[in-house]
C-alpha cells in the first residue's frame, strides 16, 4: 500500500456510509474511498482487489488532492464559538467512543459494580477524571461537603472531628499514584473472557491526589504509638466500606484526599474525601471516608472477610491481601483493534508497581520468545503509571504482542502459566501475569492466552 | 492575540505588586516549617458523636453491644426484610452470590471447609467462606438490608445471624445467640481454620510468591494460543467499533458483522466468577445483555422509564418479560391493564414495599424514589416497559 492510501485511510469516519451524493458524482474519490474502506476493514478483501504492497494504482486516486484541503471547510471560512459556551468543558464529540463500560453480565446489580476505564483511548499517565473506573459496593452518593465529617478515634489522645474546612486548611501534599482493583483482570485467571483492555484491565487509573497525610491527623490526635498497630478507615456510604490498614503504611504515604487532578474528587470517587493508599489495592482506598479508627488488632470486616479474600489450590483463603504487584498492559495495538496496514507502529503501554518504581518493561512481538527493552517515558514515580514505548514495523505476518515490567525491587512481571502453578485459577484477585494481544495476517487484534 | 482591556491592565500591575509582598511572607514562613501548629483545627469528638458512628465488631467481640436474638425471631426478619434477594433459605443465586450452601457437619468439627478444594464446586457461599461470627454480625449491622442499610435494631441483627447459623446447621433452631455465647458459637464456624496470613501481600516489602526471569532471546514458549475468545463472544461486549477513537493508527474492530476469520475455539469456556461483585456471573455463560450506552443521543426531556427502574436497581428483580425475583414488567402491565386506580396504588407499593400480590416473596421499600420519578416509572411499567 503507498503512503497516499494509508493517510486518507485516516480521512474518513467510519467505514460504513462513506459514499455521499458528492462522491458519487466524483469517480476519482470514489475510487480514493473505497481502497480507503478496504484497507481498514480486513486483509481479506485486500487480497481480492489484488492490491499488492507498493501498488501504485492509489497514487492515481488520489487525484488532483484531498477535498479536505482543497475545499475549505466551514470552520475555516465561519466563525466559531464563544469562550464559556461550555462552561465546565467536555470532551470532542468525536471522543464519544472512550467511556466508562460495565461488562456484561459481570454483575447483576449496577449498584455493586464496575464501569472500566476505557484504556485503549488514554495518553501520559494520567486518567481523565470522568474516565477513572467505577466499583462501587452500594451504590454512589453526591453528598453534601459542608455536611461531611471526618472522625479520627481509638487509641488516640483526643478523639477529634473535622470539617471539610479543618482538613482543606492542613498542609496538603499532591502525588500521582495508579488505583487498582485487587479484581482486575480476574476474568481471565482460567481463560481469555474479554474483547479489550478496557475489560481486561480498565479497573485501574492514575491520578494526581492532594490531601492531608493521613500522619498530620493521627498527629495531631494523639496516636498512642505504643498500643497502635493498625488503623480501620470507614466510608459513610451505605455500605459503610471498612478496610484494616497496616500502621507503617498510614504514617507512610497515606492521603486523606480531596483533590483529583486538580479538581474536587468526583462523586463516583468519593466526593468529598476519600482515602489514598498508594500501591495497595483500590478497595482500601475507602471512599466518601467518614472515620479512621486507631487499634491493635485487625478487623476482618466484610471486605477482608469474606470478600477481597483469595482462594488457593489447597483450599485455604489468603487474608489481608492488599500490595499491587508489578504489571503492565500494551494499551495500543490491543484487543478489539485493526492495524490499517504494514509499516511503522509505535506501541505503546502502561507499566506500575505497588511496590516502587518501574525499572525497565521488555516487549515482546513473537509471543514471549524474543524481547526488547522499551522507552520509559517520563516521570517515573513510585507506585504511579509509567508510560513505555517501542517502534516496531509489521511485516504483515501473524505476530503475539506482549510486555513484561520489572520494579525497583528486582521483581520481574511473572507469565499466567507461572501464576496459575502457585495461586490456582480460583483465587479471583491479583492476576498480574503478562498480556498477549495476537496480530492476525489480516490486521486483527485479539486478546489471547499463550503461556 | 490576546489583549487586556484598559482596566484589566491596571488590575494586573497592582496585583503583581501584592504577589511580591506576600512572596516576602511566604519565604519566611518558610523557613519556620517544622512541626505544624494545628491549634483551633477540628474539635474534640463529644461521647455521644463516638457512640453513634463507633459500629465495628471485631474477632475478639470489641464493639459488639450487649444483646440477644432467636432463630425464630431471625426467621421473621428474614422473611420480611431479607429473602427478596438472598432467598427464602439463603440459598438464592438469583440477586446475590448465596449464603448458605456447601458446608457440612464434619466441616464444624475440623473447621475447614472440603468443598473448597474441589475444583467442580459451582460457587462459594458466605458460609463456605468466613471465619468469624463477627463479620457477619458486623456486615449486617452496617451494610444490610441492601436498600435500607443501618436500620436493624441490635436484636434484630442477633436474630438474623442466629437465623442464617441455624440453616448452616452451626447452631440449633430454638437457639439464642447473645454478646454472652457469641464466641463459643464462632468455635463452630466451618471454616474458622481457613485463613491463612503467610503471603507476601500485606507488608509492601513481602516478598513476592512467583518469580519470572528477564530472558530476552529464545526463550521457552511455544507460540500457540491457548485461549481466544469464541466467535459467539464477538458482540458480547457490544460493537467494539462504538467503544474506540475513529481516528488512529488502529481502528477498532465493527463486531456488529462477522469476522473475516473466525477464532480459534476456547479451550475452557467458563471464566471464574468475580465474586468482588456480589452478584457475579460467569462472563462467557451469561447471555449477551443489553448493550452499554455508546454514548451519543439522550433524550433531551427527563429521564425515561427504563434509565429510573435501571438507577434505583429494581432491575436487580423484575426483568422485561421473565419473571425474576419480582413479576415481570410484561405481567405487571398485564394484570392492572384498564385500571384506573392502578398508578397510584402502585406507586404506593414501589415506596412503601408490599407482600402478596405475586407471592411470598416481599417486595422492599424504596423510599429514597423521588415522587415524579415514582409516577414515570410506574406508568413506564404500565405502558409496557418500552
Amino acid at each position: 500500500m503507498s503512503n497516499e492510501v494509508k493517510k486518507s485511510g485516516r480521512l474518513i469516519k467510519a467505514p460504513e456510509n462513506f459514499l455521499t451524493k458528492e462522491d458519487v458524482k466524483n469517480p476519482a474519490l470514489m475510487r480514493r474511498k473505497f481502497l480507503a474502506a478496504s484497507v481498514s476493514s480486513a486483509a481479506a478483501s485486500m487480497a481480492a482487489l489484488g492490491l499488492a504492497s507498493g501498488s501504485r494504482s492509489a497514487q492515481a486516486a488520489v487525484g488532483q488532492g484531498d477535498p479536505n484541503i482543497l475545499n475549505l471547510p466551514a470552520h475555516s471560512t465561519g466563525l466559531g464559538m464563544p469562550v464559556a459556551a461550555n462552561p465546565y468543558g467536555m470532551p470532542s464529540q468525536y471522543e464519544k467512543g472512550l467511556q466508562r463500560r460495565e461488562s456484561p453480565g459481570l454483575t447483576r446489580v449496577s449498584a455493586a459494580s464496575v464501569a472500566f476505564t476505557p484504556l485503549q483511548g488514554t495518553f501520559g499517565i494520567i486518567t481523565p477524571s470522568g474516565l477513572h473506573f467505577e466499583r462501587h459496593h452500594q451504590g454512589w452518593w453526591d453528598i453534601d461537603p459542608s455536611k461531611h465529617r471526618l472522625m479520627v478515634m481509638g487509641m488516640v489522645k483526643n478523639p477529634k472531628v473535622y470539617t471539610m474546612d479543618d482538613i482543606m486548611r492542613l498542609p496538603s501534599v499532591s502525588r500521582i499514584h495508579f488505583i487498582e482493583c485487587g479484581a482486575n483482570t480476574a476474568m481471565e485467571w482460567g481463560n481469555v473472557a474479554v474483547p479489550t483492555v478496557q475489560y481486561s484491565h480498565g479497573m485501574v487509573s492514575c491520578s494526581e491526589f492532594t490531601g492531608v497525610p493521613l500522619k498530620v491527623l493521627l498527629d495531631d490526635c494523639g496516636i498512642d504509638m505504643k498500643q497502635a498497630k493498625f488503623i480501620l478507615a470507614e466510608g459513610a456510604d451505605g455500605s459503610g466500606m471498612t478496610r484494616t490498614i497496616p500502621l507503617d503504611r498510614a504514617l507512610d504515604d497515606v492521603i486523606v484526599a480531596y483533590g483529583m487532578n486538580g479538581e474536587m474528587l468526583r462523586p463516583e470517587n468519593g466526593y468529598p474525601l476519600r482515602l489514598v493508599v498508594p500501591g495497595i489495592q483500590g478497595v482500601s482506598w475507602v471512599k466518601w471516608l467518614r472515620r479512621i479508627e486507631v487499634g491493635d488488632q485487625k478487623w476482618a470486616a466484610k471486605d477482608e472477610a469474606i470478600h477481597y479474600i483469595d482462594l488457593m489450590p489447597d483450599g485455604l483463603h489468603r487474608q489481608y491481601t492488599g500490595i499491587q504487584e508489578t504489571k503492565s498492559v500494551i494499551t495500543t495495538p490491543s484487543g478489539g483493534q485493526t492495524l490499517l496496514d504494514k509499516g511503522f507502529y509505535n506501541i505503546s503501554g502502561l507499566a506500575w508497581s505497588g511496590r516502587g518504581k518501574i525499572k525497565r518493561v521488555d516487549v515482546s512481538v513473537d509471543g514471549g520468545r524474543n524481547w526488547r527493552t522499551a522507552r520509559l517515558e517520563t516521570p517515573v514515580l513510585t507506585k504511579a503509571f509509567t508510560r513505555f514505548n517501542i517502534d516496531w514495523v509489521w511485516d504483515g505476518g501473524p505476530a503475539i504482542l506482549q510486555s513484561r515490567a520489572q520494579d525497583d525491587t528486582g521483581y520481574v512481571q511473572p507469565k499466567l502459566n507461572q501464576l496459575r502453578e502457585v495461586r490456582g485459577t480460583r483465587s479471583i484477585y491479583h492476576q498480574n501475569a503478562i498480556q498477549s494481544w495476537k496480530v492476525a495476517e489480516n490486521g486483527e487484534v485479539s486478546n489471547v492466552q499463550v503461556y | 492575540m490576546f489583549r487586556f482591556t484598559k482596566s484589566a491592565r491596571l488590575m494586573s500591575s497592582s496585583a503583581l505588586a501584592a504577589v511580591m509582598v506576600s512572596g516576602a511572607l511566604l519565604s519566611g514562613a518558610a523557613l519556620a516549617q517544622g512541626k505544624p501548629n494545628l491549634a483551633g483545627i477540628g474539635r474534640t469528638a463529644t461521647p455521644a458523636e463516638i457512640k453513634a458512628w463507633d459500629i465495628d465488631v471485631r474477632p475478639d467481640f470489641k464493639g459488639l453491644p450487649a444483646g440477644s436474638g432467636s432463630v425464630a425471631k431471625g426467621q421473621d426478619v428474614w422473611e420480611a426484610k431479607c429473602a427478596s434477594c438472598h432467598g427464602v433459605f439463603g440459598e438464592s443465586t438469583e440477586v446475590f452470590t448465596p449464603i448458605i450452601g456447601g458446608t457440612t457437619k464434619k466441616d464444624i468439627e475440623t473447621g475447614r471447609v472440603a468443598n473448597l478444594t474441589r475444583l467442580d464446586f459451582p460457587q462459594r457461599t458466605t458460609m463456605m467462606k468466613v471465619a468469624t461470627v463477627s463479620t457477619l454480625w458486623d456486615y449486617i449491622n452496617r451494610a444490610m438490608p441492601w436498600t435500607n442499610p443501618k436500620t436493624l435494631t441490635t436484636e434484630e441483627v442477633y436474630s438474623v445471624v442466629a437465623y442464617i447459623l441455624n440453616l448452616a446447621e452451626v447452631v440449633p433452631e430454638n437457639f439464642v445467640l447473645s454478646d454472652k455465647n457469641i464466641a463459643e458459637v464462632q468455635k463452630r464456624m466451618p471454616n474458622r481454620n481457613g485463613m491463612t496470613e503467610k503471603h507476601g501481600l500485606w507488608d509492601v516489602k513481602g516478598k513476592p510468591d512467583v518469580q519470572n526471569t528477564l530472558c530476552m532471546k529464545d526463550c521457552p514458549t511455544t507460540m500457540k494460543v491457548s485461549s481466544s475468545l469464541p466467535a459467539s463472544a464477538r458482540d458480547a461486549h457490544g460493537n467494539l467499533m462504538e467503544q474506540h477513537r475513529p481516528i488512529g493508527p488502529a481502528r477498532a474492530i465493527d463486531t456488529s458483522k462477522p469476522g473475516a476469520t473466525p477464532g480459534p475455539t476456547s479451550a475452557a469456556p467458563a471464566a471464574p466468577a468475580v465474586s468482588a461483585a456480589p452478584a457475579a456471573t460467569a462472563v462467557a455463560a451469561a447471555p449477551p445483555a443489553a448493550t452499554p450506552a455508546a454514548g451519543g443521543a439522550k433524550p433531551a426531556a427527563g429521564p425515561s422509564g427504563a434509565d429510573i427502574a435501571k438507577r434505583n436497581n429494581c432491575v436487580a428483580c423484575h426483568a422485561p418479560a421473565a419473571k425474576l425475583v419480582g413479576p415481570s414488567w410484561a405481567d405487571i402491565s398485564k394484570k392492572y391493564k384498564g385500571d384506573a386506580k392502578a398508578p397510584a396504588m402502585l406507586a404506593q407499593k414501589v415506596k412503601n414495599g408490599g407482600v402478596g400480590t405475586w407471592g411470598p416473596i416481599p417486595m422492599p421499600a424504596n423510599s429514597a424514589v423521588k415522587d415524579n420519578e415514582l409516577a414515570a416509572v410506574v406508568q413506564w411499567v404500565l405502558d409496557g416497559a418500552k
